[in-house]
């Protein structure tokens, strides 16, 4: 991890990203990466207490799980799922053109990611205003009176424990467009940054870094997507 | 060595502290020095904050009967007294006071790998403690600091949402500085020093950081579930829904219990480094003590039921925690038995840092011993909220947490201010806090293993001999906390000028000068010895000099 050399080299003039503090811009660079890697540690925690209400809850009332699962629109989760997984692909290549120092088409990407980004958040608006209209929303209003189909046989489930579907179906789904609201104004303000030029072959951290932040809120999706959306269409 | 001679009898030299005078060189600063000296007042005003509290408590406990304050009163008082003293106290205090002064110091760095992440953690803990002292001042919360479900989601009209936020904010301040911790001690240490050459405090801190990041972000979640709850109906922990309000035990001891390690590691790992010096020794088991503090990490996650064995978890479940609850004081105990053996044939010496030690030592074993008895199932369905509970606790983290961080402060006191604090003064407080200690918290063993419930205002008068005794010793503890905030003040413009390394003392911190300056090493220290090698330090320096 140390190179002995180290020492000598206090600053290097040529690079003004370089912060006083460390002996070289390849030291900098680790930091930062270690650093983002473990704030990623911290989403997963984060995420994950929601992950556990839902695993326990969903083994307890599994059938009114499946049945509030059949009121989400598949065609718009799986929408919304493409244009994330699209979205990561223009990251990737953000941080490619990056690399190779391509300004305009870094900046491109940017604003493609950006895009996309709204794109998931306008489709996700459709989905909860729907929601609403139906009833669906947790509270005094919530009314539920759907079935769970076992292969034919409608059991009637609970309204309360449908109820309870939809809060965590709100709660992972609404803390997870915050993050991807989060991500939208954090691309925003690189995609200015790199419009002025302030990445260059030798220092695009900020770029790697927060492309690792959306890949991290995009593979939330992939889970929350078949636990929110598939639960009862295996077979 | 790399040591560098500083003659004495210089002009002041530019160090940490004469580099900027203003308010604003101290509010925007990035040198992990200055902010550590904004944490160290900072948490010192939440420390008499919650110190008013608990006396409040002692206050209404000195009788029987409600007579200071009633139920609700009393309710608020206790919430705040551990809200206050958990979240912006000793969780805080040692890590974002002395970790954040010693870490680049001791392992040769100019600063932390973000520096303005650490200011920006510092901010966080600032508006946090400002939501705390708005919801102090306009109703207060009366659910106890643990904020269980579904009271605090259902029932209580009291600032559940705002004091939610405030445990929110201070949480990601943590979460920011165990973030900082790790990346600095992976990527920023200076050549030569291996992870097997970092100093022990360094170790414990990174276990420290370990569970900060990944227990941290289960309690923000929680707390925001609990908020959405009662913002928005969500119903994640409503019983009606057929949600179950265990679950919010089981997320918030998830974090909650190894939040008691987060206080405990670092002031263990101050112990070391008192220990070493003061015993002019090398410490006995290295290894040992840098794995089991990694070790406490890990097995912390692993315990957080116990503090539910009554709450109706299965008696399989309770078991299984009871067992693992057992088994964390394997590491503990291989602190303490490594300390010990350090000392045998020590030339020990009894300055004021080593005094705390030697406190830590006797109350944490106590602490940690009767830690055994709450994992017993048995009796800790006898002592369960009792009294017992209580005395447990405060002897881990006062007795415990307290003494390290008192005695850290001392023994570091000289490189941080260039002063040192007045010995004799520091000798009479180390034994007002010991004796006051004891004499508060022992008599609630005895009360809670007779019956004597916590949380209570008010108590059946056969009680009442053992709570006046608490009550005093509350007083003489809090005589023993006032005096260093005195004599501090007054060292720090009285106090003999503290040469860079007034104990005689191993660790890269000692070999520049006191203060240091703003980037610490003229040069970057090579390190080419192993921590605690009192044994090559000269014979000339071995006696530690006495500060007048």
């Amino acid at each position: 991890m140390h190179d002995s050399q180290a020492t000598t080299v206090e600053h290097e003039a040529h690079n003004p990203a370089l912060l006083h503090h460390f002996a070289d811009a390849q030291q900098q660079k680790n930091a930062a990466s270690l650093g983002m890697w473990l704030f990623l540690v911290t989403e997963i925690m984060f995420f994950g207490g929601m992950f556990c209400a839902y695993l326990i809850y969903r083994l307890a009332h599994f059938n009114a799980f499946a049945a509030g699962s059949q009121q989400l629109s598949i065609k718009l989760g799986a929408l919304n799922t493409a244009v994330l997984i699209i979205s990561s692909v223009t990251v990737v290549l953000a941080v490619k053109a990056a690399e190779a120092g391509k300004r305009k088409v870094l900046v491109g990407y940017l604003v493609v990611t950006v895009l996309l980004g709204m794109t998931f958040l306008v489709v996700k608006g459709f989905e909860y205003a729907e929601k609403f209209e139906k009833h669906h929303v947790p509270g005094p209003t919530f009314q539920f009176t759907d079935t769970f189909d076992d292969n034919g046989k409608q059991i009637p489930v609970s309204s309360n424990e449908a109820q309870l579907f939809f809060s965590l179906y709100f709660a992972m789904t609404g803390m997870h467009a915050l993050h991807m609201i989060i991500g939208c104004g954090l691309f925003s303000v690189l995609a200015v940054l790199a419009w002025r030029g302030h990445y260059t072959p030798g220092y695009f951290t900020p770029i790697e870094n927060a492309g690792l932040y959306w890949h991290l809120v995009d593979i939330i999706w992939i889970y929350l997507f078949p636990l929110l959306y598939l639960i009862s269409r295996h077979s | 060595m790399a040591t560098t001679a500083i003659p004495a009898n210089q002009a002041p030299k530019l160090n940490y502290l004469n580099n900027g005078h203003t308010i604003k060189s101290w509010l925007l600063t990035t040198d992990h020095k200055r902010i550590a000296i904004l944490y160290l007042i900072s948490v010192t005003v939440f420390f008499f904050l919650g110190g008013f509290f608990a006396m409040l408590i002692r206050l209404e406990l000195l009788t029987p009967q409600g007579d200071l304050m009633q139920a609700d009163t009393y309710n608020k008082v206790f919430t705040m007294h551990g809200l206050i003293m958990v979240f912006f106290f000793l969780i805080p205090v040692v890590p974002a006071v002395l970790g954040n002064f010693l870490i680049p110091l001791m392992i040769g760095a100019k600063d932390l790998a973000f520096p303005r992440i650490n200011l920006l953690s510092w901010y966080l803990y600032i508006i946090g403690g400002l939501l705390i002292s708005h919801v102090m001042l306009t109703g207060g919360v009366d659910t106890g600091w643990t904020f269980y479900s579904p009271f605090s989601t259902e029932y209580t009209n009291t600032k559940i949402v705002e004091a939610g936020l405030a445990a929110f904010v201070a949480g990601f301040s943590s979460i920011f500085t165990g973030l900082n911790f790790i990346v600095t001690i992976h990527r920023m240490r200076a050549p030569g020093l291996t992870w097997d050459r970092l100093p022990l405090f360094v170790w414990a801190n990174y276990a420290t950081s370990i569970i900060m990041i990944l227990g941290t972000p289960v309690i923000a979640i929680t707390i925001v579930l609990v908020a959405v709850e009662r913002l928005f109906h969500l119903g994640i922990f409503d019983p009606r829904l057929g949600s179950d309000p265990l679950l919010f035990q089981h997320l918030f001891w998830f974090y909650s219990h190894p939040a008691v390690y987060i206080m405990i590691l670092p002031s263990m790992g101050v112990v070391n480094e008192l220990i070493t010096c003061f015993s002019r020794k090398r410490i006995f088991g290295y290894k040992f003590i840098a794995l089991s503090s990694i070790a406490i990490a890990v097995l912390g996650f692993l315990v957080w039921a116990h503090h539910m064995f009554v709450a109706g978890i299965s008696l399989y479940a309770a078991m299984i925690f009871s067992f693992l609850t057992f088994f964390i004081g394997v590491p503990s105990a291989v602190k303490v038995f490594n300390w010990t053996a350090t000392l045998y044939k020590g030339s020990i010496s009894y300055a004021t840092p080593m005094l705390y030690a030697f406190g830590f030592i006797g109350l944490f074993t106590i602490g940690g011993l009767t830690g055994l008895f709450l994992a017993t199932l048995g009796i800790d369905v006898h002592v369960t909220d009792t009294y017992f509970v209580v005395a447990h606790f405060h002897y881990v983290m006062v007795g415990g947490v307290l003494m390290g961080y008192l005695g850290g402060l001392h023994f570091w006191w000289p490189k941080m201010t260039g002063r040192m604090y007045p010995e004799a003064w520091a000798k009479l407080s180390a034994l007002l806090v010991f004796v006051g200690f004891n004499l508060t918290f022992f008599p609630q063993f005895i009360l809670g293993y007779v019956g004597m419930p916590r949380r209570y205002w008010q108590y059946p008068p056969e009680f009442q001999a053992l709570n006046v005794l608490s009550t005093a010793g509350a007083s003489i503890l809090a005589a023993g906390y006032l005096l260093p905030m005195i004599y501090f003040v007054w060292s720090l413009r009285y106090g003999a000028i503290a040469d860079p390394n007034p104990w005689a003392a191993a660790g890269l911190e000692w070999k520049t000068t006191s203060p240091p300056p703003t980037f610490n090493f003229d040069e970057t220290p090579v390190v080419t010895w192993e921590a605690y090698n009192y044994d090559e330090i000269p014979p000339w320096e071995r006696r530690v000099p006495v500060a007048r």
